[in-house]
C-alpha cells in the first residue's frame, strides 16, 4: 500500500534486506481504497512479509479475481507481475499459471464475495487439487464495489449499514478449507500486523494451499453497529489460539520459550514455525478436532484467529502430476517435440 | 426372387447394434479388413447419449474410387438389433442386403420383398459353442465379421493378421477370436454360399494414407505443436481430444531418465475453470489449450473476452455437435460459428482455424500454439463430431524437423537489462502485436499488471476515452496481421469459365469432393473455394466478387458461415445462396449435388423463359 505519492528518491539511511532490496521496492502504485480500509493494512503486511523474507520481488506471480480486495495486486509488490482476472475465477487462473512455472510464488488475493459467493466452486476445486499458492481472503463480509449488499461470508442476524438483517447462513471459508484439505488454514484481522505478517511468512514458505481468511473491515459499508465484521466487534471478539514466530529456513533459533509453552513445526522449505500456545489443548495438526473447536468457539461469538491447521508434510498438485523439476514454460522444441520419426511409427500404427 | 445389387467395391454396409454390446470394435476391424485389402473406406458411428442398451449404428462406406464422404443409404444391413429392425430393414436400398439371425423365426411381415434376405442362427451357433454370456455377446460380433467376410470375398487371411496385432499384448484371445471368426465364416461357406453380389476385390488405392479420427490427431497435433498444459472437463464430442493428448503425453513426453512428466493435464470443475487454467498458464508462457464443445464455449465467455483484451495465447478446440442447449449431443454440426467469431460481450473478433480431415486437424493443432503467441490471442480450431469421432482415412501426418516454434514477442531479461522501451501494448513495429513479458524476466524492469479492465499503452489503469479506442482499434489491426499469416483458402477452378462459385469449410470438404466431380460429369461447372481460416483472407472476397452467385455449403440452420461473409465483407446478400444441412447427420455428396443441380437447373430454365 502506497496512499500518498512519494518522491522516488531514496532515503539513505533505509533499511535494506539481505538482497539490497529496501521495502520501497515491494511497494506498489497509489492505494485508490478508501481511507482506512482494512486491506491496505493487508498490503502493507503483505510489503512487510516480502521484504523482510528477502523475496525477489519478480520472484512473485499476484493474482486476483475482481472486486475492492482484487484490486490490491495492483497497490503491492510493484515489480512482480500482476493478474487481475474474472470475478470468482482467480483460482483456476492461478491453478493454470503454476502449472506453467512452479519456480514461482503464488499469491492469490480475493475477497468473500468472489471467494464464497460466484467463486466458490473454484475455491474448494483449488484447495482440493492442492495448489502450491498463498490464498489470502480479504473477508469484509460485504460488497464494497456495489455499495454495501451483505455477501455470502456475513453472519445471520449481522445488519447492513441500511438497516436490513441478514436472514441466510454464513459461509465459513477456514471450515471449508479444512473440510477441503488445504495443508495451512489460517484466520486473521487486517487490524493485527504483529499476528498476520508471520501467518503471511508462513504461508509463503509452505508447499501446498495455504488459505488466509483475514477479517478487514469495510469502512464505509460494514463498520457499524450491528455488524460482525467492524473494527470494533473484531477487536471485542478476536480469540487467537496461537502466537507465531516465523524462522526462515537458514536463520539461527535464538528465541527461548518456557517448555511446554511452545511448538515448534518444520516446514518442508526447512522453515520453523514457532507456536507459543495460548489454549492449551489447541493441536493444530488435528483436523476434525479443529473443525469441532472452530464451530463450538464461533457458536459462542468468538472470531478465532492464528494459525488453526498445519500439515507441513503435504503434496502439491505438481507432485501429484509428476510434473518435471523444470517449469513447462522454459521448455522448447527440444524437451517437447518428439520429431519426424516417432511420427512415421505412429503413423503406422493407423493403418 | 428380388433383383440383386452388384457391385464391387462401391457399397455401404451399416450394422444396426445396441450400445454396450461391443460391437463398436468388431465393426471397426470390419473396416481396417477392407482397407487392408487396398480399398479405401469412409465409416461412420452414429450412436446416442447413452452407455449401454439404446441402439446404435456403423456405417462403412467401401468407395474403390476413394471418395470418403457419407453416401446415404444402404446397401447390405447388418441386423442386430431388435428395437430398430422395421427402420433398419426399411432404410435398405431395393434389391440390397439383410444379414440377420435367424435362431427365432420371423413373421414374413419383418421382411420386405425387394430385398435379399441372409438368415444365420448366430443366437444358436453361440449357444452351442460358448458357455459364458459375456463371451456369446461379444463373439458373436466377431461370428458375424466371419460371415461378413465370407460373402464379401475378404480375405481370412487378413483379418488373422488384424486380430493377431489388436491382441498383441494378450495372445491367448489371438485364437478365440480367430476360432469365432472361422464359425461365422464357414457357416456362409457351407450354407450361403453365393448370397451376395457385393464383393470387395484387392485393390492399391489406399496408398500409405492411416485411419485415423480427428480427435486423436488433434491430441497428438498438441503434442508436436509443444502443449504443455491441458485443462479441460468431459464433454461429449471433444473427451477425446484431451484423452488423446493424454495417451500420447504418456508416450512421447515422459523424461526417459527421471520419469517425470513434461506436460500437465487436469480435468478441471466445470469449462470456465478449464479456459481460466489455460489463460493464466498462457499468461505465464506456457502453451495451453482446452477442448470442449458449444455448451463449454457458451460457458467460456467471458473468459475469451479477457483473453482477447488482455492479450493473451490460448487454444481451444470446439469439436461441435448439434445446438443449442443439450441439443443432438451425439450428433454432428457446425454450428457454434458465431458463438466463437464473436465469442465474449463488447466488441470481439476472434481466429478460428477450420480443419478439413484429421491430417489438419494435427497441423492446424500444432500451428494454433504458434498463432496464439504470434498474436498473442486466443485461438479456435473448429471440428466437428464428425471429423472428431470418426476414423477417416487421411494423408499420413507428417513433421518438419527444422520448425521452430513460434513463440512471438517475448521481451526478454537481457533486452529489458540494456534499456528497451517496454510497454505491454505498445505498437512498436506497426504489426499491432505489442511485447509481453513473462512472468519472473526481471527483478526491477518489465513487469505490468495484467486486467481485463482499459489501461494505457504502458498497461496503466485508465478510463480516458482516447486510450481505450486507441487500444481496440489496435486489437482491430491485429487481425488484420492475423490475415497475413493464417491458412489460406483453397480455391480449385472449373475447366470451363461458370458465374458460379461454391464456398465450404470444415467437414463438408470430402462430401464437397464428390459432389462437385458429379457435378462437373453432368456438366455442370462451378469453381470452388475451401475456407480455411477466420478473420477472412483477401482471397475469400475476390472470390466472391468474381462469381454472380456463390454457393455456401454449410452444416447449421442458420446460414452462419454466409453471414458471417456478409458481415465482414459487407457483401450483398443476394449473391449468396445457401445450402444448409443440419439434421446432424455429416451432410452427403448427394445432398449437395441434388441441391445445387436444382438451383442451377431452376435458373437456367427461369432465364430460358424471359
Amino acid at each position: 500500500m502506497t496512499y500518498i505519492t512519494k518522491p522516488k528518491l531514496r532515503h539513505k539511511g533505509l533499511a535494506t534486506n539481505e538482497l539490497g532490496f529496501t521495502r520501497r521496492d515491494y511497494e506498489g502504485s497509489i492505494s485508490t481504497l478508501c481511507a482506512g480500509c482494512g486491506h491496505d493494512s493487508i498490503s502493507s503486511a503483505l510489503i512487510q512479509a516480502c521484504f523482510e523474507l528477502s523475496i525477489e520481488p519478480h520472484r512473485v506471480a499476484k493474482l486476483s479475481g475482481i472486486g475492492c480486495s482484487s484490486k490490491t495486486p495492483d497497490y503491492f509488490l510493484g515489480n512482480s507481475h500482476g493478474f487481475n482476472s474474472v470475478h470468482g475465477r482467480m483460482p483456476s487462473v492461478l491453478t493454470g499459471a503454476n502449472l506453467a512455472n512452479r519456480d514461482l510464488i503464488y499469491l492469490g488475493v480475493s475477497g468473500d464475495g468472489d471467494s464464497a459467493s460466484i467463486g466458490l466452486g473454484q475455491f474448494a476445486h483449488c484447495v482440493r487439487r492442492g495448489v502450491n499458492m498463498v490464498y489470502i481472503c480479504e473477508n469484509n463480509g460485504v460488497y464494497g464495489l456495489t455499495k454495501g449488499q451483505f455477501s455470502a461470508t456475513a453472519d445471520k442476524g449481522s445488519k447492513s449499514k441500511a438497516g436490513g438483517i441478514n436472514t441466510d447462513s454464513p459461509i465459513d471459508l477456514v471450515s471449508l478449507a479444512l473440510v477441503l484439505g488445504a495443508s495451512f488454514v489460517a484466520r486473521s484481522f487486517s487490524g493485527d500486523k504483529k499476528q498476520l505478517v508471520p501467518l503471511l511468512k508462513a504461508a509463503i514458505a509452505h508447499t501446498g494451499p495455504a488459505i488466509i481468511d483475514v477479517i478487514s473491515p469495510c469502512v464505509q459499508f460494514n463498520n457499524h453497529p450491528g455488524s460482525t465484521k467492524s473494527y470494533d466487534f473484531v477487536r471485542a471478539h478476536n480469540e487467537a489460539v496461537n502466537r507465531l514466530d516465523f524462522m526462515p529456513a537458514k536463520a539461527e533459533i535464538t528465541v527461548d520459550y518456557e517448555p511446554g509453552t511452545v511448538q515448534a513445526v518444520t516446514q518442508h522449505d526447512g522453515s520453523v514455525l514457532q507456536l507459543a500456545k495460548l489454549h492449551q489443548d489447541y493441536d493444530l495438526h488435528d483436523r476434525a478436532a479443529t473443525i469441532k473447536y472452530l464451530h463450538e468457539r464461533e457458536a459462542a461469538g468468538e472470531v478465532v484467529t492464528g494459525l488453526l491447521f498445519l500439515d507441513a508434510a503435504a503434496e502439491d498438485l505438481h507432485t501429484h502430476l509428476n510434473t518435471a523439476e523444470a517449469p513447462l514454460n522454459r521448455m522448447g522444441a527440444k524437451e517437447l517435440c518428439p520429431g519426424s520419426a516417432k511420427l512415421v511409427e505412429l503413423n503406422a500404427t493407423y493403418r | 426372387m428380388p433383383q440383386r445389387l452388384e457391385a464391387t467395391n462401391d457399397f455401404v454396409v451399416k450394422f444396426a447394434n445396441v450400445n454396450g454390446s461391443g460391437s463398436a470394435s468388431a465393426n471397426e476391424l470390419f473396416a481396417r479388413c477392407i482397407l487392408r485389402m487396398g480399398v479405401p473406406v469412409a465409416s461412420r458411428n452414429i450412436f446416442p447419449s447413452n452407455i449401454q442398451g439404446l441402439p446404435t449404428w456403423y456405417e462403412v462406406r467401401i468407395s474403390g474410387e476413394g471418395w470418403l464422404g457419407r453416401r446415404g443409404g444402404v446397401d447390405l444391413m447388418v441386423a442386430m438389433n431388435p428395437q430398430t429392425w422395421d427402420k433398419d430393414v426399411a432404410s435398405i436400398e431395393p434389391g440390397g442386403y439383410l444379414l440377420y439371425d435367424s435362431t427365432k423365426p420371423l413373421p414374413p411381415s419383418k421382411f420386405r420383398e425387394d430385398v435379399n434376405r441372409i438368415g444365420m442362427p448366430l443366437t444358436e451357433i453361440c449357444n452351442r459353442t460358448y458357455k459364458d454370456p459375456r463371451q456369446r455377446q461379444l463373439f458373436k460380433n466377431i461370428i458375424y465379421i466371419g460371415a461378413l467376410s465370407a460373402l464379401l470375398d475378404i480375405d481370412p487371411a487378413v483379418v488373422e493378421t488384424l486380430l493377431g496385432e489388436q491382441f498383441k499384448k494378450r495372445p491367448e484371445l489371438i485364437a478365440k477370436n480367430v476360432q469365432a471368426f472361422k464359425l461365422g465364416f464357414d457357416h456362409v461357406r457351407e450354407h450361403l454360399a453365393g448370397a451376395c453380389k457385393l464383393k470387395i476385390a484387392r485393390s492399391d488405392k489406399v496408398g500409405n494414407r492411416i485411419f485415423i479420427a480427428g480427435n486423436d490427431a488433434a491430441g497428438l497435433g498438441a503434442v508436436y505443436g509443444g502443449a504443455t498444459v491441458c485443462a479441460w472437463y468431459p464433454i461429449t464430442p471433444s473427451t477425446s481430444v484431451a484423452e488423446a493428448f493424454t495417451k500420447h503425453c504418456q508416450n512421447l513426453r515422459v523424461d526417459p531418465e527421471t520419469g517425470k512428466n513434461r506436460f500437465a493435464i487436469v480435468q478441471a470443475e466445470d469449462e470456465i475453470a478449464a479456459i481460466g487454467m489455460v489463460i493464466g498458464a498462457g499468461w505465464n508462457g506456457a502453451r495451453a489449450f482446452t477442448a470442449t464443445s458449444g455448451p463449454g464455449i457458451s460457458l467460456m465467455q467471458e473468459f475469451f473476452g479477457l483473453a482477447y483484451f488482455a492479450e493473451i495465447p490460448a487454444v481451444i478446440f470446439d469439436i461441435q455437435r448439434g445446438g443449442p442447449s443439450t441439443g443432438m449431443p451425439t450428433r454432428t454440426q457446425q454450428s457454434d460459428i458465431f458463438a466463437c467469431a464473436y465469442a465474449s460481450h463488447g466488441d470481439t473478433k476472434h481466429v478460428l482455424l477450420f480443419p478439413k480431415n484429421p491430417n489438419e486437424s494435427f497441423s492446424f493443432a500444432a500451428d494454433a500454439f504458434d498463432f496464439a503467441e504470434r498474436l498473442q490471442t486466443p485461438v479456435f480450431v473448429m471440428m466437428d463430431l464428425d471429423i472428431g469421432m470418426n476414423d477417416w482415412l487421411t494423408e499420413p501426418l507428417s513433421w518438419d524437423d527444422a520448425r521452430a516454434y513460434d513463440r512471438g514477442k517475448i521481451m526478454t531479461a537481457e533486452e529489458l537489462e540494456k534499456g528497451t522501451v517496454f510497454g505491454r501494448y505498445l505498437d512498436v513495429d506497426g504489426d499491432a502485436i505489442p511485447f509481453r513479458t513473462l512472468p519472473g524476466t526481471h527483478p526491477t524492469k518489465g513487469s505490468f499488471f495484467t486486467r481485463g479492465t482499459s489501461r494505457n499503452r504502458y498497461a496503466k489503469y485508465s478510463e480516458e476515452g482516447s486510450d481505450y479506442v486507441d487500444n481496440v482499434q489496435r486489437l482491430l489491426r491485429k487481425l488484420e496481421t492475423a490475415k497475413t499469416i493464417l491458412p489460406k483458402p483453397e480455391r480449385r477452378d472449373a475447366k470451363e469459365k461458370t458465374p458460379y462459385g461454391v464456398l465450404y469449410f470444415g467437414s463438408t470438404a470430402p462430401a464437397m469432393d464428390e459432389a462437385m466431380a458429379k457435378l462437373e460429369g453432368d456438366g455442370i461447372h462451378l469453381d470452388v473455394m475451401r475456407i480455411r481460416a477466420f478473420p477472412f483472407a483477401d482471397e475469400v472476397a475476390e472470390f466472391i466478387h468474381a462469381h454472380d452467385s456463390v454457393f455456401v455449403v454449410e452444416q447449421n440452420r442458420d446460414a452462419q458461415m454466409m453471414k458471417l461473409l456478409v458481415n465482414e465483407g459487407a457483401f450483398d446478400p443476394a449473391r449468396f445462396i445457401s445450402l444448409l444441412h443440419y439434421d446432424g447427420t455429416p451432410i452427403t455428396a448427394r445432398f449437395i449435388q441434388a441441391a445445387i443441380a436444382e438451383r442451377i437447373n431452376l435458373n437456367t430454365h427461369k432465364e430460358a423463359a424471359e
